[in-house]
């Protein structure tokens, strides 16, 4: 009998493991079938067990000695964590899907890159101002080649975790990177901003990219509205909040013109907050990596 | 004879905003030079938003600092150089850069409620052995209790010298000294404390005094007060008041006097004054950073400056969401 699901695996049952299992437990061809994590009071695991999920709180050990392994594991705990993690998922076939910034495998944005990808063993998510940027940054080059781009993402002090504080040079470097090296920009540069407003704000993400002066700003607005419809269609809190803004060729930027893009992303508030769009977006964003991989093992693309 | 309170003049680093990021390597030869002579124990020089601040987002600079860093440290004779690092925008292989062309000491800024995003930056500027200050900015945002425990991450990662800096212009008085004694109670033992003040209210030299007062040990000025927003507390006017307090600083007045007069206030091209967007800023406790972008927005989308200043206030934006303003004002072009 042709396999119809494929079954999948997430390690690391925190506030991420849990948004991401809710998402999968919606997927028509993907199973969640475990959850592992480390702490066996973890509220994270006791609710999956609650949605019929088995878990353990022995970790990767566990996971690689059941009888059926994963096709593909999704890494939600860290980069430290990934680093030790990542051979044994390769070693034992499983195809790993890494939320943390460790960037082990190449940087996959669903709506740009992942076709080139379907048979590669561990890819990276970048960061949630990656998966958020990149795609308009993709949309713009395109059009008109980009000597630079640059992002700026903001989000609300509470949902900025631990591991994104005590290394936030990590997430500057690695989105810079993702902007080039998935973007398409020439040069990449990615700002972050905390801000402890209490309401929180909501994720927002400014995209400002150096454009040929001649390019044709028809042309790149509507590419740039084709994508952000795409990356809601696994994002649905993913849109802009005004038209592409043009500024006209200055000395200062070599003589180019610039393009600015203001994006909100608001979750889907399935186990996260809403505000929370910088989390929802990396779980939504492996959730569509995924789906993607399944259907090409499903139909045999492979 | 000890000084009684180190100065650090930021001419070049908060100038840079007033300069648009403008500055020459003539012009900062020039003011080390000059501040250097005067006896000016630290000098300050970076992108107005930190070294890696070249950016569509805060402006590019005209000179890449690095080339303005090693010009001071160049020039310098026993001044010492230090920079300014924002975590989020710059990175600790920016510091090692700034590092390499001479600067001694790095200024790590974060908001004044999010100091444990400085931890690597501190620990890795210590292990380099870099001189380290943090910066809690906007710190009219949290009570003195809270910014008193924000200071105390950011020593116990290594910061020597936390300041309470009032990046809005928005502390009177009062404000300032309970910030300070907060400070001073909490990291005491272990750490100085500094205070950066802004003119957006005309405290800044007043506020200085206070904090000095309260237990502060190292105080920011800059030449003819030139920084963001209405500027900061001129340096030279620092110098005369704690002089008038019998507070030593170590700088001698008429060459502080005429650097201020013979060598910064040629090139200024735009004054700081205490006009209507800048009160605003101290008003509605926005950084002072973001004016001449609320300008630029205001002209671009023909709404008034002051107004995106006070809606930025509003909606709680903090140090570097620079590209909010552009929000903003479209929002003011939407509702108008």
């Amino acid at each position: 009998m042709p396999e119809t699901t494929i079954p999948v695996a997430i390690v690391g049952s925190g506030n991420i493991g849990t948004d991401l299992a809710l998402k999968l437990m919606r997927s028509k061809d993907l199973d969640l079938r475990w959850m592992v994590g480390v702490d066996p009071a973890s509220t994270g695991l006791m609710r999956a067990r609650e949605l019929g999920i088995e878990t353990s709180s022995d970790g990767v050990d566990w996971l690689l000695s059941q009888a059926e392994l994963p096709q593909i594991v999704f890494e939600a705990t860290s980069a430290y964590a990934h680093h030790a993690n990542a051979p044994r998922y390769r070693e034992a076939g499983i195809q790993a899907i890494d939320l943390t910034p460790a960037a082990l495998g190449p940087p996959v944005v669903p709506v740009v890159n992942i076709d080139d990808h379907l048979d590669t063993p561990n890819v990276s998510l970048i960061s949630c101002g990656g998966q958020a940027t990149i795609p308009i940054v993709a949309a713009i080059s395109r059009v008109t080649p980009v000597s630079y781009g640059e992002i700026v993402a903001s989000v609300s002090s509470d949902s900025a975790g631990p591991g994104t504080r005590a290394n936030i040079d990590e997430f500057t470097q690695t989105t810079a990177r993702g902007v080039e090296e998935v973007g398409g920009a020439v040069r990449g540069r990615a700002i972050i901003v905390i801000n402890p407003a209490d309401p929180p704000i909501t994720m927002r993400n400014t995209v400002m990219a150096a454009i040929e002066p001649d390019a044709d700003h028809a042309a790149i607005s509507a590419s740039i509205y084709d994508q952000v419809e795409r990356v809601a269609q696994y994002v649905p809190g993913y849109r802009m909040v005004a038209e592409p803004q043009f500024d006209d060729p200055r000395p200062d930027w070599g003589g180019r013109g610039r393009v600015t893009v203001l994006l909100s992303v608001e979750g889907a508030g399935d186990f996260l907050p809403r505000h929370a769009g910088n989390l929802d977006i990396m779980t939504a964003a492996a959730c569509a990596v995924a789906e993607r991989f399944a259907a090409a093992r499903l139909q045999g693309e492979k | 004879m000890t000084p009684d309170v180190r100065i650090t003049d930021t001419t070049l680093r908060d100038g840079s905003h007033a300069m648009s990021h403008q500055f020459t390597e003539r012009q900062v030869r020039d003011t080390v030079r000059a501040l250097d002579d005067a006896g000016v124990p630290v000098i300050e020089v970076a992108h107005g938003d930190g070294i890696g601040g070249s950016t569509f987002n805060y402006g590019f600079s005209a000179t890449d600092e690095l080339t303005l860093i090693a010009a001071a440290a160049d020039e310098a004779r026993q001044a010492r150089i230090a920079v300014l690092l924002v975590p989020g925008v710059g990175t600790v292989e920016d510091m090692k850069r700034a590092e390499a062309a001479g600067a001694q000491i790095v200024r790590v800024a974060t908001h004044c409620t999010e100091a444990d995003v400085s931890i690597e930056h501190f620990g890795a500027a210590r292990e380099m052995g870099l001189e380290t200050v943090g910066f809690l900015m906007l710190s009219h945002m949290a009570s003195p209790e809270v910014l008193a425990k924000q200071a105390r991450i950011m020593v116990d990662a290594g910061c020597q010298c936390p300041y309470v800096v009032d990046s809005a212009g928005a502390l009177i008085l009062d404000d300032a000294i309970e910030r300070v004694e907060a400070l001073v109670a909490e990291v005491g033992g272990s750490a100085e404390v500094g205070y950066h003040g802004h003119n957006n209210l005309a405290m800044g030299v007043a506020n200085s005094v206070l904090a000095y007062r309260a237990g502060a040990r190292q105080i920011d000025g800059s030449t003819r007060a030139l920084g963001a927003g209405a500027g900061n507390s001129p340096t030279e006017v620092l110098a005369a008041v704690f002089d008038r307090l019998g507070i030593q600083t170590g700088i001698d007045l008429l060459q502080i006097l005429a650097a201020a007069e013979e060598v910064v206030a040629p090139f200024i091209t735009r004054i700081p004054t205490m006009d209507r967007s800048s009160i605003i800023l101290g008003y509605a406790g926005a950084y002072s950073s973001f004016l001449i972008h609320a300008e630029r927005a205001a002209e671009r989308y023909g709404v008034s400056a002051h107004e995106i200043l006070l809606e930025v206030g509003r909606r709680g934006y903090v140090g570097g969401q620079e590209d909010m303003i552009i929000d903003v004002a479209l929002s003011l072009v939407d509702q108008s």
